[in-house]
């Protein structure tokens, strides 16, 4: 086969995990020599005899050096996420001992794995459907830890379920109306009204859940749009930096690999927030307009998070209280941060925090109450639900198709209301199988036909 | 003794009738042959045309210039507008027929069809030359040379006939089997398969217990199929019944289960997934305490009863056994037997939308010989494949109806893009432009088409022309009757309806829910005898075309984005099987089918839309 990602008799070793984060990292193998390989710098079992499917103790050694304590797992082709022999080595989240691993392998044999090549060998192998692709498509492009989760959840099918689901029900209300539609001479029960409306109100909630963990599903691939605005000299561009330092404690290891020019990123908490227009706050001189002129009023409307930092010791409350004012208005998130709270009037100090008891008092240049302000920053965007394993919607194309989809569901109970016979409520729901049909494939008449025939006696 | 024929059609049901009226009318020479020249156009099954989707059919055909129509109102003993308290896309009409009768008009109307000559004989082979079908071969060994011929052989084609364990050779009951059609196809090439369906039994309708039962009368205020006004509603009608069936029933009838042809395997051929004989529906839903039957008259003065509901193989004993256990059939004696009935079809996927071979040229099938069921589909079908074995002959274009313009339309695109598993029957679903395709406005949709094939007659076109141009002007004048608050609110209260604020113009009235054109003439006299000049179809076509506008022009707009696609046209020749780009799927389905259209194309299980606009970018070049 043609393609740039050689052949596929190599076994390929990458870092599975988001880089830097996290207590644990997974280096994967995949190959037909994945599992010789890992048993090559392996010190337990025997790993060439154990079963697919099993986790083992033992320690990385190069040489009489131990590296590190892992837990190694098995995964023999077929039944792996390749479809190849798969051996996930467990490591300590250090960048250090995984460089070392990764780099061991590899004298040993093993090929680095180029970008989404595990994927693509997982795709060639016929392990997933276009949904499932899809999501794979997304993983490759995440690098946070929430992201991975989301992505995961839908490949493991969690969408696909959820949109299966969606797609019965649908199919079922569709046939309720056809059915009376086309079989009224017949004896059997039709659906009232009531019970019509009950199921597209069902089908309604099922899918703004869907819709709704768009936003958040976007959030966690591409990272939370966040600006943090003041007058000059508030001192932003300190704030940013001490975030980039903290974060850079973590992740100085990925220097260099895609850090925007105009954008940083900063992970916290396992979640990306993506600063925007921040190439002028790091240089001494800050370029960012004061609240109110219209181009940086433009970049905070299309935020998802604004940090309103303003120094305690050139601000007044009648300033405040203006600024905070506009940013209400503005209906974006907002975090008040008062900053160089060292140097501060405490009197004044205490005068905020009781007209304002959430500003976060921070001191920028001494790196203080920063942790606080990160937690602040978590609640604000509450990304909490994604980590229960909920099924978030991260593609724009099913985003877009479900949208639809409600749209034509809400016409659907318009009809309903305004008492329009069912066959022009049908006209809706045919609208709404077209949309749901873009993700799950097409529902025809005779996907219809049969939920009929299969629950209902008709035919003379 | 003969001469060359245009067009020979073989077979005298539903779809040879009107296949051999099509063309003759417009100008072919036709021999229809049949086994018995007394069986013409009988009604195999249930005595009765029309219901839902259905109803429209022969609507359609009516609005074409087709007989179904007339046929039926000529022998029509009851008639019922089914669906009437759902929108106008879902009124369905329905009518009980004198069976006898209704062979009869048919026979009358094709004697009196110039062009016609008939020929009793089974047809027991095809002439075929270079690919083009040249004639047929008689079963005393005639050769009948003509320019095309129109299979529509219905159950005959090595039909069997199970009643219990016994079977025997038959296309109907009474009536024998016919041979060496299917072999001479399958030599040219042709894929054939078997399909099953079923009849219930017949019984004395002086040996019911009518009291037992619920009474189904027709309609109040009959209406007809035909457009024409040559034919009248019914004056007088019949009335039909309706009982259940009961746990005896059942009983008794699973006592045969273990003979029945169903159930132990002896009926090979595709039944319809839908369970329309009786072991069926007690076999696949056990849960369910009774079942309705329709106690059905079969004539004017004929005793025989139909009983509708009850299809069934199941030997004659336990058939008559369970028959006498239903309420109202204690005494019941029997005419016939129901029995079903396997025959040979040939996968419709094998035609062009022309309903002409892609194997044989000339040569066309219609009917049962295509997988479908019902008189309908195979009335439609033959008048379609009628006209096109004229204008194939006449070197004609063919006549070829969108989707989005009928529902013969949809059922031919239907047969011939995706096949049949089953007995296909057309159900108001499989339309997706249902709201377009409604029983009232079959002649605005239709007979300009038929006027122009020349099957509809000038009288039909002066007549949509006339409807057309009243339509017209009820709608406008209806724009220009405005009603104040003032002198109507009191008025508009009393009819269930909200109080209008400011000056409104009827139209926009008629928009509400509850309140028409009749409503509106409630309200004032003045406006009563503006409107009492327009006729009850002028008067209901304007309210539809108000009331529903809205949908009725979301669907228009979705149909036009559909009639894009089909009007890109993909030449019989194209080569699939160089572009590699698309799936090997669709290489295969679009190689197989030869889709006419960029939008048939499409619709060809399989054929993604990336194949689609793959083939549109092989197009274009």
């Amino acid at each position: 086969m043609n393609y740039s990602y050689g052949e596929k008799t190599e076994t390929i070793v990458a870092l599975a995990t988001p880089q830097g984060v996290g207590a644990i990292a997974v280096i994967r193998l995949s190959g037909p020599d994945a599992i010789e390989l890992a048993n090559g710098v392996f010190f337990g079992k025997d790993l060439q005899k154990q079963d697919s499917h099993t986790i083992h103790f033992g320690t990385i050694r190069d040489g009489d050096q131990v590296v590190d304590e892992v837990l190694v797992s098995i995964f023999k082709a077929p039944k792996s996420f390749t479809k190849e022999n798969v051996v996930e080595i467990s490591t300590h989240g250090s960048s250090y001992i995984v460089n070392r691993v990764i780099k061991l392998l590899v004298r040993k044999g093993a090929r680095p794995a180029k970008p989404g090549e595990f994927t693509l060998r997982a795709f060639l192998n016929g392990q997933f459907d276009l949904a499932q692709a899809e999501a794979v498509a997304d993983l490759i492009n995440s690098d946070s830890e929430v992201s991975h989760q989301a992505a995961m959840n839908q490949m493991r099918g969690g969408f696909s379920h959820e949109i299966k689901s969606l797609r019965d029900q649908l199919i079922h209300f569709a046939s309720m109306i056809e059915l009376e539609l086309d079989f009224t001479e017949e004896d059997v029960e039709f659906a009232s009204r009531d019970d019509l409306r009950i199921l597209v109100e069902k089908l309604l909630r099922v899918i703004e859940q869907l819709i709704s963990s768009f936003d958040l599903g976007n959030v966690i691939k591409n990272g939370v749009p966040t600006v943090i605005a003041g007058k000059p000299n508030a001192g932003k561009s300190t704030l940013l930096n001490a975030l980039l330092n903290e974060e850079k404690a973590i992740v100085s290891e990925i220097a260099g690999t895609t850090r925007d020019f105009i954008e940083d990123e900063i992970n916290i908490g396992g979640v990306i927030f993506r600063f925007i227009d921040t190439a002028g706050l790091r240089e001494t001189t800050d370029t960012i307009e004061a609240i109110g002129v219209s181009r940086t009023q433009e970049k905070m409307r299309t935020a998802s998070l604004i940090l309103y930092l303003f120094d305690l010791g050139d601000t007044d409350m009648v300033e405040i209280n203006r600024d905070i004012n506009k940013l209400e208005n503005l209906g974006v998130p907002f975090l008040k941060v008062a900053n160089k709270v060292d140097k501060a009037n405490p009197r004044f100090i205490k005068e905020l925090s009781t007209l304002h008891p959430d500003t976060v008092f921070i001191s920028a240049g001494q790196k203080e109450n920063l942790d606080l302000l990160k937690d602040r920053i978590m609640e604000l965007v509450n990304l909490d639900k994604f980590r229960t394993g909920n099924t978030v919607v991260t593609n724009i194309r099913h985003y877009d198709s479900l949208t639809r989809t409600r749209e034509s569901l809400l016409d659907v109970l318009t009809g309903l209301d305004n008492e329009v016979t069912n066959d022009f409520v049908a006209m809706d729901i045919r609208r709404s199988l077209h949309y749901l049909g873009e993700i799950t494939g097409e529902i025809t008449t005779d996907d219809l036909l049969a939920n009929i025939f299969s629950k209902f006696c008709v035919g003379k | 003794m003969f001469p060359i024929y245009d067009v020979i059609v073989v077979g005298a049901g539903h779809a040879g009738c009107e296949a051999a009226h099509a063309a003759a009318k417009m100008g072919s020479k036709v021999l229809l042959c049949t086994m018995n020249m007394n069986t013409i156009a009988q009604m195999s099954c249930n005595p009765a045309m029309g219901g839902i989707a259905k109803g429209q059919i022969i609507r359609e055909i009516d609005a074409l210039g087709g007989m179904s129509g007339i046929i039926s109102d000529k022998s029509m003993i009851q008639f019922r507008m089914l669906n009437r308290s759902k929108g106008p896309a879902m009124w369905s009409p329905r009518s009980q027929n004198d069976r006898m009768r209704f062979a009869e008009e048919w026979r009358l109307a094709l004697e009196q069809t110039p062009n016609v000559d008939f020929w009793q004989e089974m047809i027991t082979g095809l002439l075929v030359k270079d690919g083009v079908v040249t004639g047929v071969r008689t079963g005393i060994g005639i050769e009948i040379q003509s320019k095309s011929v129109v299979l529509t052989n219905g159950t005959f084609l090595n039909g069997i006939i199970h009643i219990g364990e016994k079977q025997m050779g038959g296309g109907r009951t009474g009536e024998s089997a016919s041979k060496g059609i299917t072999e001479d196809l399958i030599a040219l090439g042709f894929e054939s398969g078997r399909m099953k369906t079923g009849t219930p039994p017949r019984v004395d309708g002086r040996s019911l217990d009518y009291t037992k039962m619920e009474v189904q009368y027709g309609d109040p205020i009959p209406e007809k199929f035909s457009y024409l006004p040559s034919t009248t509603s019914l004056k007088e009608q019949k009335t039909c019944w309706i009982t259940y069936t009961n746990k005896d029933v059942h009983e008794s009838l699973e006592e045969g289960f273990d003979r029945s042809p169903m159930f132990n395997g002896r009926i090979k051929g595709l039944g319809p997934r839908y369970c329309p004989s009786i072991e069926d529906k007690i076999n696949r839903f056990a849960e369910r305490e009774r079942h309705q039957i329709f106690v059905e008259p079969e004539g004017w003065n004929t005793v025989e009863i139909y009983v509708n509901g009850f299809s069934t193989s199941l030997p004659e004993d336990i058939q008559y056994k369970a028959l006498r256990k239903i309420p109202g059939f204690e005494q019941a004696k029997m005419f016939r037997p129901g029995y079903a009935i396997e025959y040979d079809f040939f996968p419709p996927t094998q035609l062009k939308l022309s309903l002409e071979t892609q194997l044989v040229s000339n040569l066309f099938f219609a009917g049962q010989i295509n997988g479908t069921t019902g008189y309908e589909e195979a009335a439609a079908q033959g008048l379609i494949a009628g006209m096109n074995a004229h204008n194939k002959v006449k070197e004609k274009e063919s006549i070829l109806l969108k989707r989005s313009e009928a529902y013969i339309g949809v059922l031919i695109d239907d047969l011939v893009n995706k096949g049949t598993e089953e007995p296909y029957r057309m159900f108001t679903s499989r339309a997706e432009f249902r709201l377009l395709l409604r029983q009232d406005n079959a002649d605005l949709r239709l007979t300009e088409i038929g006027f122009k094939q020349g099957l509809a007659s000038a009288d039909r076109m002066i007549l949509v022309n006339s409807k057309k141009e009243e339509t017209k002007r009820l709608i406008s004048e209806l724009k220009q009757i405005k009603l104040d608050p003032g002198s109507y609110n009191e008025k508009l209260l009393s009819l269930d309806t909200a109080e209008i604020k400011e000056k409104i113009s009827a139209d926009k009235l008629i928009r509400r829910p509850h309140l028409g054109i009749k409503e509106i003439c409630s309200l004032d006299e003045s406006i009563a005898r503006r409107l009492e000049h327009y006729s009850k179809d002028v008067l209901e076509q304007a309210e539809i075309q108000l009331k529903y506008e809205s949908y009725i022009n979301k669907e228009k707009a979705m149909a036009d984005k559909m009639i894009q696609l089909e009007n890109y046209r993909i030449p019989l020749a194209f080569n699939y099987s160089g572009i590699t780009a698309l799936s090997a799927e669709a290489r295969q389905k679009l190689s197989s089918v030869k889709p006419e259209t960029l939008g048939q194309a499409s619709r060809i299980s399989g054929v993604t839309p990336a194949d689609v606009s793959i083939l549109t970018v092989f197009l274009e070049r």
